[in-house]
């Protein structure tokens, strides 16, 4: 790998997301979500407040929202980084782009590796901006701030460089569409197998949180979604949580008590560089 | 001794169950233009993916400016125009001949001077700054063409580097190679346009189905000189102009081969000397066109077409 050739594709890869408008209409349409957020949110918290709800509860309440809205962002950018990253490698592939480049002294792992830096950096760059700004408009409006903001926006960013390395590493092999319907389903599995695995601890169905639980660690968007949850969850719901039945809770998709373990985070983060080697000798395999 | 720019032995490639390259030996000097001739789907394109690493032999062997096949050294100093040629549409033309000029490692210093250099030799002088997304395909080939010869590399592999022009530019593009030539590259020249091939090598292989089925120099391919006459009032039975040579007779059309072009006003004396009148006189010398038909024909029954005809391509076989 030559570190230069990477910063050479990284800067090229941005350079196209911001060229083809897509980064714009991205913010765009953020800002748009954030500035209906802030009305909802304040409309919200101004009828409650007409009506006498008490200060707590409408923090409780507006933090539960401030989830939800994130779960959307969270979708979002998952789905944004899954459509950007299928054609990263497999369109310049089909469009014969590739074929001058790699004649150059360009290795292919420069490539893949350069490509997925940008698309990275991309991402973690929207997710701070739109995650950020509307913690900070929703804590304007309606003066509830998240415990853990960064490690919120963190999470989010975690989970998104796991789909577009998903993304990335499909499209060396497959066609972007392909490779980007088949991310959509298996980002959709995963938040599935995670909702479906806290079910079945509710339950103490055992056999079926085990088969989850394998699917949590093959895809890990979902432990992931946890720890941004986490980083959202005020501590006076961790508090009104603690002494009930907390893994009847756990079955709830917007909630989370603890952070995910740290073995899984290391797992995550080994899981992206695996799946990505992955990608390198498939690309490495392919006859162009 | 310096290395031949391109040296193969045996170079064979299978997909799947399709022969694309069978037993290629090929050997292009410095300096030389090299023209790669053949049917579409003959194998060509396939051999120049090879060369550059872009596939891996089947097996054989071979070596690029002195280097294994996709070496990357190598890489750094050959220059590539592919046939299905695409850049970046968000691109300027200055743009991509920068990323080119960064991905070959052209030293800094040197890369502006190198770029306003080829995009005024491709004509491109003034589009510099235009994006790619609203050039035309004849001028994203010149573009594709200045990329190739950015640093004056040691090698330039051009593969079909005319599709995509009008005869006002393949005419540029013939000058163009030939001051690459006299730069001191070696031009690979894959084209089934048999003019321009004709114009502008030094030497040829002609390939078909995979196998090379003629290679040498331009002159021993095409054969002898000649000379077609167009006569009226010959007298039958007439022997004269035998002593020239073989001679054919086609209705009005007499062809004398092999014939020594200094001869020529000596057969139009010698039939005017018997009372034939002579209408025109044609310096004939088999085209290479017709080389190349007499080639492939003979090479497979089938392929009955001009070249490009589907008759005479292996199927699937281009990659």
């Amino acid at each position: 790998m030559t570190p230069r050739l990477v910063l050479v594709i990284a800067s090229l890869t941005l350079r196209e997301i911001v060229r083809r408008r897509i980064l714009w209409v991205l913010l765009a349409l953020s800002l748009v979500s954030v500035v209906l957020v802030g009305w909802g949110v304040e409309r919200l918290v101004s009828t409650a407040r007409e009506q006498g709800v008490e200060e707590l509860e409408i923090r409780i309440g507006v933090s539960q929202v401030l989830i939800l809205i994130a779960f959307m962002f969270s979708f979002v950018l998952a789905m944004s980084a899954a459509f950007l990253s299928a054609p990263a490698i497999a369109s310049d592939v089909e469009s014969g782009t590739v074929l001058a480049m790699l004649a150059r002294p360009l290795r292919r792992v420069d490539l893949i590796v350069g490509r997925w830096l940008g698309l990275a950096i991309m991402v973690t760059g929207y997710a701070a901006l739109s995650g950020l700004l509307a913690t900070a408009v929703v804590g304007q409006v309606s003066g509830h701030v998240p415990p853990q903001p960064v490690v919120a926006v963190g999470f989010l960013a975690l989970q998104s460089i796991v789909v577009l390395t998903i993304a990335l590493t499909l499209g060396t092999r497959l066609p972007s569409i392909a490779a980007g319907a088949i991310t959509v389903v298996l980002f959709g599995l995963g938040w599935f197998a995670g909702v479906l695995g806290n079910i079945a601890i509710a339950f103490d169905a055992a056999p079926l949180a085990g088969g989850a639980d394998v699917v949590r660690v093959l895809i890990p968007t979902d432990g992931l979604w946890r720890g941004v949850i986490y980083g959202l969850e005020p501590p006076v719901v961790l508090l009104a949580a603690a002494g009930r039945n907390i893994e009847a809770m756990q079955a709830n998709p917007f909630f989370a008590s603890a952070p995910p373990p740290l073995p899984f985070v290391a797992w995550s983060v080994g899981w992206i560089v695996l799946v990505l080697c992955a990608g390198v000798v498939l690309f490495r395999r392919r006859e162009l | 001794m310096i290395p031949a720019a391109i040296e193969t032995h045996g170079l064979r490639k299978v997909y799947g169950r399709t022969l694309a390259l069978d037993e290629l030996d090929l050997r292009v000097e410095p300096g030389e233009v090299f023209g790669f001739l053949g049917p579409n789907g003959a194998g060509k394109t396939t051999a120049v993916k090879l060369l550059l690493g872009l596939a891996r032999p089947t097996s054989g062997s071979g070596l690029v400016l002195g280097r294994p096949l996709g070496d990357r050294e190598a890489r750094r100093r050959i220059g590539y125009l592919p046939e299905m040629f695409r850049y970046q549409p968000w691109l300027s033309a200055h743009e991509v001949l920068a990323l080119h000029a960064e991905l070959a490692g052209l030293p800094r210093g040197s890369r502006e001077p190198e770029i306003g250099r080829v995009l005024a030799l491709a004509g491109l002088g003034a589009r510099g700054r235009d994006r790619m997304g609203g050039f035309s395909k004849g001028m994203q080939q010149r573009l594709g063409l200045a990329a190739a010869l950015l640093g004056d590399p040691a090698l330039v592999v051009l593969d079909e580097p005319t599709s995509a022009l009008d005869p006002l530019g393949r005419k540029d593009v013939r000058a163009i190679i030939r001051e690459a030539r006299e730069r001191g590259s070696a031009v690979l020249l894959n084209s089934h346009l048999l003019g321009e091939v004709e114009r502008l090598c030094d030497r040829v292989a002609i390939v078909n189905r995979g196998s090379v089925i003629a290679a040498g120099a331009l002159g021993d391919l095409l054969g002898e000189p000649a000379v077609r006459l167009r006569v009226s009032d010959l007298p039958a039975g007439d022997e004269t102009l035998a002593r020239f040579g073989p001679t054919a007779r086609e209705g009005d059309w007499l062809t004398i081969r092999p014939l020594d072009p200094a001869r020529i006003p000596d057969v139009v004396a010698a039939v005017v000397a018997v009372g034939g009148r002579v209408h025109a006189v044609d310096p004939a010398r088999r085209s290479l066109e017709d080389a190349f038909l007499d080639l492939v024909r003979g090479a497979d029954p089938r392929a009955d077409g001009l070249p490009g005809d589907d008759a005479a391509t292996v199927s699937g076989s281009s990659r």
